[in-house]
């Protein structure tokens, strides 16, 4: 624990066949890990659409990960190699308007790789945790205010 | 302009087309887009520096008063010949169906209301440095060859101003700037490129970025249409000139651009069967930003 009591509430998008069996493999492990992290299963990285991250952040969270099958590993062939076009133009961008992309993280996590699941659940925590709450959007009320 | 009407006459006489898009002359004395619809209407048709319209964004198939008009020519620059090769890579329409008269073009003005003649001042900022002084992309090139336009190139100092700033900086300009955002889509109405029978803004069920005028909604839109066009973007201005809260959406967009330049090598053209970017990969692309 940090000197504050900020817990960073992290939303990860995974694909079902290999990070989700991955961290699948984490827990039947009995690997200890950061217990911060959502989980939020879809059939492939090709799948998450970069409006799941915006959305995870107007919904509150307060940081994200992306993780999905290892480049040639994809279920669907492809999927995850579109998707990594995808989150390289959306990373900078996010950049440009001024959010930190390292609150988004990205990983690629295979079915056999627990430990490295929480690794990347640990890595991104503590991260998020520095970064302290993420508080872009203004609230219903400061908005009266102005 | 004789050339373009007599060109816009000859293709009625020969039955080529049914209609033309072209510009012409509005009550106030600027310019604006217009149907030639019969062989009389053809002496309406002007072209000069003041045709700013992308008049690409017509043919996009969600114009259905447009195609329904038959097989059309139309009037483009080389800018809009880009949108066009877009909507033919992305089949959305034929190339066979429409007939394009390609204009030589020596740069617009920023506004097409004004009526003085081109120079530095009201030059289009995209214009200056355009290297395409006609399509590539045409059935009949029409004009004379035209200088490129003088003036400063100052496309890429904003942008850059932008890249040097601390990224709280950042945060702060683009709140102010997106903040004046009305959600009124003005600026995907008049894209060229956007073309979805239904845009992931207008759906509710759930509603992926919020309607209202917040900034949540107007993050996730910005940010999303921005990434939409990214590596289909064709630079024609049209989204700035469309926003009545003066939003420069062209940093957004020429910022995925440089992205996708530098990242993947590629530029938009005018040419069809160039594939874009995006539905496209490569097995060793670039993935620094991936643990």
């Amino acid at each position: 624990m940090s000197d504050t009591s900020f817990e960073p509430s992290i939303v990860a998008f995974v694909c079902n066949w290999c990070t989700y069996t991955g961290a699948d493999l984490a827990g039947t492990s009995r690997i200890t890990m950061a217990p911060n992290v959502r989980i939020i299963r879809l059939p492939c990285t090709g799948r998450i659409d970069t409006l799941f991250i915006i959305k995870a952040f107007e919904r509150g969270a307060d940081g994200v990960i992306v993780s999905g099958c290892h480049p040639a590993d994809c279920h669907y062939t492809a999927g995850n190699y579109h998707a990594r076009r995808r989150f390289a133009i959306f990373r900078e961008l996010m950049d440009f308007v001024g959010i930190d992309p390292l609150r988004v993280t990205f990983s690629w996590v295979s079915a056999s790789e627990g430990g490295k699941w929480a690794d990347v659940v640990n890595t991104a925590t503590e991260r998020v945790r520095k970064f302290g709450p993420f508080q872009m959007y203004p609230k219903p009320a400061e908005y009266v205010g102005e | 302009m004789q050339e373009l009407r007599d060109l816009a006459k000859k293709l009625f006489q020969e039955k080529r087309v049914d209609a033309i898009l072209g510009y012409e002359i509005d009550r106030r004395g600027g310019v604006r887009p217009a149907f030639a619809t019969q062989i009389e209407d053809c002496d309406r048709l002007v072209f000069d520096h003041r045709c700013v319209h992308n008049l690409a964004s017509y043919v996009s198939p969600r114009r259905t008063h447009v195609a329904d008009l038959g097989r059309l020519g139309i009037v483009v620059k080389a800018c809009d010949a880009r949108a066009i090769a877009g909507l033919i890579r992305e089949n959305q329409i034929k190339r066979e169906d429409i007939v394009l008269i390609g204009m030589r073009c020596g740069g617009v003005v920023r506004d097409p209301a004004i009526s003085e003649p081109l120079d530095p001042a009201n030059v289009a900022q995209r214009c200056i440095g355009c290297e395409q002084r006609e399509p590539t992309l045409y059935d009949h090139l029409v004009g004379a060859p035209k200088p490129a336009p003088a003036g400063e190139r100052r496309r890429n100092a904003r942008l850059s101003e932008i890249e040097s700033m601390s990224p709280e900086e950042r945060l702060a300009l683009w709140k102010e700037l997106l903040g004046r955002c009305t959600r009124c889509h003005a600026c995907r109405q008049v894209c060229p490129m956007c073309f979805c029978e239904r845009c992931v803004a207008d759906k509710t069920r759930p509603a992926w970025i919020e309607t209202s005028p917040h900034m949540r909604g107007n993050f996730a839109w910005h940010l999303t249409r921005a990434l939409h066009l990214a590596g289909r973007c064709v630079d024609c201005g049209e989204c700035e000139r469309a926003c009545p809260a003066q939003i420069p959406l062209g940093l957004l967009n020429r910022k995925a651009a440089n992205i996708v330049a530098a990242r993947y090598g590629y530029t938009v053209t005018d040419d069809p069967a160039k594939p874009a970017p995006i539905g496209a990969y490569r097995l060793d692309d670039e993935q620094e930003f991936i643990a």
